[in-house]
This record gives C-alpha cells, sequence and structure tokens, in this order.
C-alpha cells in the first residue's frame, strides 16, 4: 500500500514529456554504468585475491580428499586423520583457550584505559603514544626482554627471591600461556584503547548531562549510556583483537621455538611443523576446517545483523 | 549571598571531580610506565659495555656464571656495541635493505590494489557487493598458517619460492587495507561527490582528485600500520625464504641473538629506529586511522 502511494507520488512529478518507459531506461542504464565503474575500481584486487588465495585454496580443498601424492581420493579420510591427531586436538583446544582468555581480557582492560584515558583531557596525547609505542617494538625485542624477566634466572625469580618467595620455570611451566597472554595484552592494548576512545567520542555529551541532571552516578551512566552504544565498535574490536591474536605466534615462536611448553602449543606451531614435515594431507584438510568455521562464524552473525535489520524495519 | 552558593556548589562539583581524574591519571601512567619498561631495558642494554651486559644479562642470555642483575640505567654507557654493528657487520646490513625493500614493496602494491578496491566498496552499489565484502573480510581474519599452503602452491607453480616476490606478493593482496581503507572512503562527504559528478567530472578523476586528498588520513594510517606489520613480519619469510641473503632483519635477529647475544639489545634498538620514528610522526594520521575502523557505517 504505502509502495504504491509512493509510486504514485513519484509518477506525479515526472515531466509529461518523459514517459516512464524512458525513465526506467535511464535509470538501468545509469545503474548498468554505475556497476561497471565499481568492477573497473574493485578489479585488480579482486584478481590478485582470486589468483593469490581463492584458487590456490579450491585446490587445496580438491587435495584434502586425495592422498599425498595427489592421485587416489580417499573420501574424508584425511579429516578423520586430522580429527584423531594429538597434536591437533592439543593445538585447537590451546588456541581455543587462549582467544576465550585474551580476547575478553584485552577487550575489558582497554576499555576501562580508554574511559579513564578519556577522562584526562591535557595529558591525554603523551598517554596515547605510550600506550601505542609497543606496537612498533620488533617482535625479537619483545622476546629477548620476555626472555630476561621470566627466565629461571630470570628477573621476575630475582625479585620473588628477594621477598623470600621461590622461582619457577615460567616458560616451561604451565604458566607459559599466562605469559603469552601478557605479551598479546601488552602489545595490542594501545590499539584497542584506541577504537574505544573513538567509539566512546561518538557517544553526545548531552546525554551524560541530561542523566546527571536526573541523579545518575558514574556507574550508572557508563552501564546505561556508554556500553549500549559501544556494541558496533565493540564487534570491531573483538574482530581486529581476533585478527592481532594469531600474530603472537612471532613472540612464541622466538621465545620458545618449535616445539614449545604444551601449554602454548598452538595451531600456528602445528600448521609450520607440518610444513616442515610436508605433510600436505593433515595441512590441507586443516585448512579447509578452519575456513569453515571462521565462515560459519561470520555467516552466523550477517545472518543476525540482517535478520535483526529486517525486524527493525518491521517494527517502523 | 546568591552568588557564594552558586561559588560552593561549583567548589563542591569540583572536588567530586578531581579526585577520580587523579586517580585516573596514577592508572593510567602506571600502565605506560610498564608498557614503556621493555623499551627503557632494551636502550639500557644496547648502551652496556660487554662486562656489564654479562652482568646484567650473561646467565640467561649467554653462558655466564653469576647473579643476574638489574639496572635501569648502565653505570658505564658505551657506545661501542652499535660501532661494532654498524662499521663491522655487513650481514645486518643486507638484512636492513631486505627488510627496506620488502616493507616498501608490500605498501607500494598496497596502494595500488587496496585504493581502488575500497573505493569501489565504499562508494559504490553492485551486484554481489554483500558477498564478496563479506569474502574480503574472511580473507583478513584467517591467519596466514591457514593459506600457507595455498600461498605456497601458487608461489611454486609461478616458480616464485625463495625470492622476495613470494613475501611481497602474499603481502599486497591482504585484504585488511581494503577493509580500514574502506570506512575512510565511506565517511567522505557525499554532497562533494556529487557536486563533483554534476560539474561533469569522470569516476576516475572524482576518485584521483577527491577520494585519495579527502581520504589521506586513512590512507596514512594503512601505510602505518603496514610499515609495522612488514617492518617485523616473520610467519611469510620463515615459509617462503629459504636463503639467508634474503632473510629480513626480523629473521635475522634471532640468528643472531643466538651468536653473540651482547649485540642483539643494539641491534634490536637499531631495528626499532624506523618503525618508532615513523609512528611518532604519523601518530596522529594513525591515531584517526585506526578510529575510522572502529565507527560504524
Amino acid at each position: 500500500m504505502r509502495r504504491r502511494r509512493q509510486r504514485m507520488l513519484r509518477r506525479s512529478w515526472t515531466p509529461i514529456c518523459q514517459s516512464r518507459k524512458a525513465e526506467r531506461e535511464q535509470r538501468t542504464g545509469r545503474r548498468k554504468r554505475e556497476r561497471r565503474t565499481a568492477y573497473f575500481f574493485l578489479l585488480p584486487s579482486l584478481l590478485g585475491t582470486c589468483w593469490f588465495v581463492l584458487v590456490p585454496f579450491l585446490d587445496v580443498a580438491r587435495r584434502s580428499f586425495l592422498t599425498a601424492a595427489g592421485t587416489g581420493f580417499v573420501g574424508f579420510d584425511n579429516y578423520r586423520l586430522v580429527f584423531s591427531n594429538e597434536a591437533f586436538r592439543l593445538a585447537a583446544g590451546n588456541t581455543a583457550k587462549f582467544l576465550a582468555v585474551c580476547l575478553p581480557a584485552l577487550m575489558c582492560l582497554s576499555l576501562l584505559l580508554a574511559v579513564l584515558v578519556g577522562k584526562l583531557k591535557i595529558v591525554c596525547k603523551w598517554f596515547k603514544t605510550g600506550f601505542l609505542l609497543p606496537m612498533a617494538v620488533p617482535a625479537v625485542s619483545v622476546s629477548v626482554f620476555f626472555q630476561m624477566v621470566f627466565d629461571r634466572q630470570g628477573w621476575l625469580n630475582e625479585l620473588l627471591e628477594l621477598f623470600g618467595g621461590r622461582g619457577r620455570d615460567w616458560l616451561l611451566e604451565d604458566t607459559a600461556f599466562w605469559v603469552l597472554i601478557a605479551c598479546y595484552i601488552w602489545k595490542n592494548l594501545g590499539y584497542d584503547i584506541i577504537l574505544w576512545l573513538a567509539g566512546l567520542g561518538g557517544i553526545p555529551k548531552e546525554q551524560y548531562e541530561a542523566a546527571k541532571v536526573q541523579g545518575a552516578g558514574d556507574w550508572q551512566c557508563f552501564w546505561h549510556i556508554t556500553l549500549p552504544q559501544l556494541k558496533e565498535t565493540a564487534f570491531v574490536t573483538g574482530v581486529l583483537s581476533f585478527v592481532n591474536a594469531f600474530r603472537v605466534f612471532r613472540e612464541a615462536y622466538l621465545l620458545a621455538g618449535d616445539y614449545p611448553h604444551e601449554s602454548i602449543y598452538m595451531l600456528q606451531h602445528l600448521f609450520n611443523n607440518w610444513f616442515a614435515s610436508l605433510d600436505i594431507q593433515k595441512m590441507t584438510a586443516a585448512a579447509v576446517l578452519l575456513v569453515l568455521a571462521a565462515a560459519v562464524a561470520l555467516g552466523a552473525k550477517e545472518w543476525r545483523d540482517g535478520y535483526r535489520k529486517e525486524m527493525e524495519e518491521r517494527r517502523i | 549571598m546568591r552568588r557564594r552558593d552558586f561559588g560552593a556548589a561549583r567548589g563542591q562539583r569540583y572536588a567530586r571531580k578531581g579526585r577520580p581524574t587523579w586517580i585516573a591519571g596514577l592508572i593510567c601512567g602506571g600502565f605506560v610506565l610498564l608498557m614503556l619498561l621493555p623499551l627503557a631495558m632494551i636502550l639500557s642494554g644496547s648502551l652496556m659495555g660487554r662486562q656489564e651486559f654479562l652482568e646484567t644479562c650473561g646467565r640467561v642470555l649467554a653462558d655466564y656464571d653469576g647473579k643476574t642483575g638489574f639496572r635501569l640505567f648502565p653505570l658505564y654507557p658505551t657506545l661501542r656495541a652499535y660501532v661494532k654493528l654498524l662499521l663491522d657487520s655487513p650481514e645486518y646490513f643486507t638484512a636492513f635493505w631486505n627488510s627496506v625493500i620488502q616493507a616498501a614493496g608490500v605498501l607500494a602494491g598496497q596502494l595500488v590494489i587496496a585504493l581502488p578496491g575500497a573505493w569501489a566498496f565504499a562508494r559504490y552499489r553492485f551486484p554481489g557487493k554483500k558477498l564478496l565484502w563479506t569474502l574480503y573480510i574472511l580473507l583478513m581474519i584467517l591467519p596466514f598458517q591457514v593459506t600457507m599452503v595455498s600461498g605456497y602452491l601458487v608461489l611454486n607453480g609461478m616458480h616464485l619460492m625463495d625470492t622476495r616476490a613470494a613475501v611481497i606478493f602474499t603481502g599486497i593482496f591482504s585484504t585488511l587495507p581494503v577493509f580500514i581503507l574502506r570506512k575512510s572512503f565511506g565517511g567522505l562527504p557525499a554532497e562533494v561527490i556529487e557536486a563533483a559528478r554534476i560539474d561533469g567530472a569522470g569516476e576516475l578523476r572524482i576518485f584521483l582528485h577527491i577520494g585519495i586528498p579527502l581520504g589521506m588520513r586513512g590512507i596514512g594510517s594503512v601505510l602505518i600500520l603496514g610499515f609495522l606489520e612488514y617492518w617485523n613480519v616473520i610467519e611469510q619469510p620463515m615459509t617462503y625464504l629459504k636463503s639467508r641473503a634474503l632473510w629480513p632483519l626480523s629473521m635475522y635477529l634471532p640468528q643472531m641473538a643466538k651468536g653473540d647475544a651482547g649485540a642483539v639489545f643494539a641491534a634490536s634498538a637499531v631495528t626499532m629506529l624506523p618503525a618508532v620514528l615513523l609512528f611518532l610522526v604519523g601518530q596522529e594520521s594513525l591515531e584517526q586511522g585506526i578510529a575510522l575502523s572502529g565507527l560504524t557505517d
């Protein structure tokens, strides 16, 4: 009903000399031109991505059903091989555990610090520099420093012994996991703080003033005004933190090598070791599995967004 | 009378506001110091002489029987480590140039490829846009190790294994810059572009003369982020480069650390220098770029 009225309204404004057919042709022509320009701009990127990533990935998917030599068809045997692999289960579990701990920890801590930094107007810039600077530090420097701190004879143990505690081999025990978490947070804190600050800056100040006038406290303001409006920022921050989480492999690799303590044996280590031993069957199957997992997670998010948008439109 | 009341109320409010600010400053300051501690240690370590280095770090990093010491400032600062590094280690220079070529190649390629791609995603409607965008995000979040095999297959097929081009090509077609740039292009005012179109500017002209100058902040941040990433990258060279003559600094330094631990602090400091300098120069643009990528559409 509404659509029809709109159409009628629009029609009443068309000049008489221009028939509806001509108008439609003009519109489709414009759209076709827009489409052509868009593909013109997108083409270099799309071609490169296809050639270097998509097409070879299809080949990988094909190989995941073949024997190592690439001749015989073996069905899902390679996948079974991956799932029954002890190392794969360990690495997948560790990676999941790492993500489950480090993402919430980093996001909460950086949000807290972003709120605090936001309050400091004058020295804000210096703090931001300080927080962001670790991004520029090469992985090897980080690993040397962490080794100095957490080694058996390192600074942390010296400090503990000074106060009568007993030191331990932080990197060769389960604590290695937490050392890696600390490393990740140290490196990415600044990046996330900047993302949160941008989100915080987008919230109108008037809302806080109005709430304060009505007697809301700082905590209530944060809970009822700040948090709900940071949802989208939280998603982007989460995605980028996720991307960065896999880069912690550099520090882990430099700290502990190919075969670190089993609490930090991640999927990245596993893939690297498989690659070194040219274990192409397991690699292809595991790569397909991981891509599927990521695609499902992303697809679910897109689908939920679409659903929500539809509901909102219906409500209007 | 009334005025004094007003003043008192204001004073009270200031007092209430003053305390949290002070605490916030203290907490943030503490964290910043913690963040900067490694940098300070690396710089101080690089200024130590041989004996002093052994006394502080020798137990851990070299075979030295003694206690580990802790020193924020070197007692006898010397530039000997730097002199030795810059005058007496040709491999370090080779690695440095490899890093420069690698980072510059990737960044130049990303500009040529990712800029128009992001422009297409930000400004036009075309069939399949949503699907392609989801695909780009998917490629962005996949860790390198997942695409390692497919990358190996294609590079091997093109006989590019063990060349600099292997690392550069895989970097150029990363979709992260497209993701960041799309946000910064999408934020441009539609009126300006519409006005240019009415004045008869072609689409390419609009992109070159309006899109790029107005999107400079996003481009700057993509360049800085990309530089930090490819200056420190380890995974790709480790997988695709076999000959040591092609190794970038990020691969060469760990090897060096095993042989001569004393020089590694100086080498780290020199490696850090371009990144930190670029960072300080472009911090503003980097911040804005990161912030842009976090904004909602």
